[in-house]
């Protein structure tokens, strides 16, 4: 079924009974050429590319609750094209490109909003490391613009300007960022994989991975045995407790990432706003809630809620940056588990098991890379090699030393 | 989070710092090959359940504390000093072989 205006205002004449479920829901064949494990943005995305780019069909997805059900159906929405790094700058570049194309390519409205996004800074020297940060993004064939504190006033009025513990110099503008409904992007990857006959199979947990001389052979899952000559591993949080079934160790710990919630109000934040200073970003989705965060818990953990100590300063943060939010009601938060790398910066790559390959360390960043992400691995596994936006993500580079460390911090497991 | 520091007593949680996984308390010896280095500094099991990690009482008195504590529930089983444990040679030896 395509969707369409015309459509919308027919079914509503109609009572809306003519809508039909956006997928199907196949029972799990015995075998197929390849498995993705984990029905997620990433994992239905790759789905979708290995499908639609490289004709390849018999696939199945495997779920272990429902689809979309994990942190893409629970993040802040932000997409941005804003990395200094080569190796990092290409991949988001293409991500971002596949944003602006995606509601077209999925007839799905997955809510793309470019509506501009601000990175403050508040000293002479971050203001240089933005400045450069800017050229960098030109270069590569984004867009960028260095805003003046008039700048950012014009942009941003009800910041408060006068505080001084972090004074406001200006701003990095990225007018192509913005945010998008994240669970309409992981129906919309489901949709268009199954309508090009990818079987999405929810409530199916992969218990074990079957590997015979060094090969991979299937997965053994709650759902019974299922044969694959190809296994995608793309459980983001997870990483850590599949890959050891297949015997494997990953340069991963999972921590906790709150954000938070408002009750809906009539539009009052027009961009996403970063406080970096303050380990605080806020949008306002088209619900009309704020929906804001900070920085990570900072402890490895699975208990998806975080600890009151970030709560407070996350609402510090805020109240330090616009204080015109304090009268906002919060309705809830969250935590989720982010898969973090020493470096900050993901992995897509092969492992030592032949047919078996790694989509992981999305850190706290994975939303906006989802069109990429499924793009690169997909072209992983359909051609043995890796694409060339996506080829510094190696799950061997702690070892080798060539690493992505974005925020220039170190490459320990603590520091991002 | 509380965690109870085994000088001062329990604490609120923002007086540690959170360094990682106690595997950093066993540094593989100085010619000892890349990958026990690789597997010191980066592969971790992550577990979701029992883990033991390194805290540092920051913000009382500076000791080093291994916590044993549960990653799904937040509930803290045990700490100790990570000065003067026993079996830190032994457990060194144990995880090179695993490597």
């Amino acid at each position: 079924m395509r969707y369409s205006g015309l459509r919308v205002f027919t079914e509503g004449l109609f009572g809306n009974k003519g809508w039909k479920p956006a997928w199907r829901d196949p029972e799990p064949k015995r075998e197929y050429d390849t498995i993705i494990i984990g029905g997620g943005g990433h994992g239905l995305s790759t789905a979708y590319y290995l499908a639609k780019n490289h004709g390849l069909t018999n696939i199945a997805v495997l779920e272990k609750g429902y689809l979309g059900g994990g942190n893409v159906g629970r993040n802040t929405t932000i997409v941005r094209a804003n990395y200094f790094l080569p190796g990092n700058q290409e991949f988001y570049s293409h991500s971002l490109k596949l944003w602006e194309g995606l509601e077209a390519e999925l007839n799905y409205n997955v809510m793309h909003s470019q509506r501009g996004l601000i990175n403050l800074f508040h000293s002479d020297g971050q203001r240089d490391a933005f400045a450069r940060r800017g050229n960098a993004m030109i270069n590569q064939g984004d867009d960028a613009e260095l805003l003046d504190r008039e700048g950012v006033r014009r942009h941003l009025p009800y910041l408060d300007f006068e505080q001084t513990r972090f004074p406001i110099y200006g701003g990095l503008l990225h007018r192509r960022g913005g945010t998008a409904r994240h669970d309409a992007v992981a129906w919309g990857y489901a949709r268009g994989a199954d309508q090009r006959g990818v079987d999405l199979i929810q409530n199916c947990e992969v218990t074990g991975i079957d590997i015979k001389d060094g090969r991979v052979t299937g997965v053994q899952t709650t759902r019974g045995a299922i044969k694959a000559k190809k296994v995608g591993i793309i459980v983001a949080g997870r990483s850590g407790q599949v890959a050891a079934m297949a015997g494997m160790r990953l340069p991963i710990e999972s921590h906790i990432l709150q954000a938070f919630v408002t009750e809906g109000l009539k539009p009052v934040i027009d961009h996403v706003v970063s406080f970096g200073m303050g380990h605080f970003y806020i949008s306002q989705s088209d619900k009309g809630g704020l929906v804001f965060g900070g920085d990570l818990d900072f402890y490895a953990s699975y208990a998806a809620r975080g600890n009151l100590p970030m709560v407070e300063h996350v609402m510090e943060a805020g109240m330090t940056l616009m204080p015109m939010i304090g009268k906002a009601k919060v309705l809830r938060s969250w935590g989720g588990i982010m898969d973090m790398t020493p470096d900050g910066s993901p992995i897509i790559d092969k492992t030592d098991v032949g047919g078996l390959y790694i989509d992981c360390g999305w850190n706290y960043g994975g939303f906006k890379a989802v069109p990429a992400s499924g793009w690169c691995m997909a072209h992983l596994m359909a051609t043995g090699e890796s694409h060339e936006v996506a080829r510094r993500y190696r799950l061997d580079r702690f070892a080798t030393g060539r690493l992505l460390d974005e925020e220039g911090t170190g490459s320990q497991h603590n520091l991002h | 989070m509380r965690i109870t520091c085994p000088l001062c007593g329990e604490r609120d949680r923002r007086e540690f710092y959170y360094y990682g996984d106690a595997v950093y308390a066993d540094r593989p010896a100085a010619d000892a090959a890349p990958e026990a280095w690789d597997d010191y500094l980066h592969l971790r099991d992550n577990p979701a359940g029992e883990t033991r990690d390194l805290w540092y009482h920051e913000m009382g008195c500076a000791a080093w504390i291994e916590v044993t504590r549960n990653t799904v529930t937040h509930e803290i089983l045990a700490t100790r000093l990570v000065a003067g444990r026993e079996g830190k040679k032994a457990a060194a030896k144990g995880r090179g072989k695993k490597a």
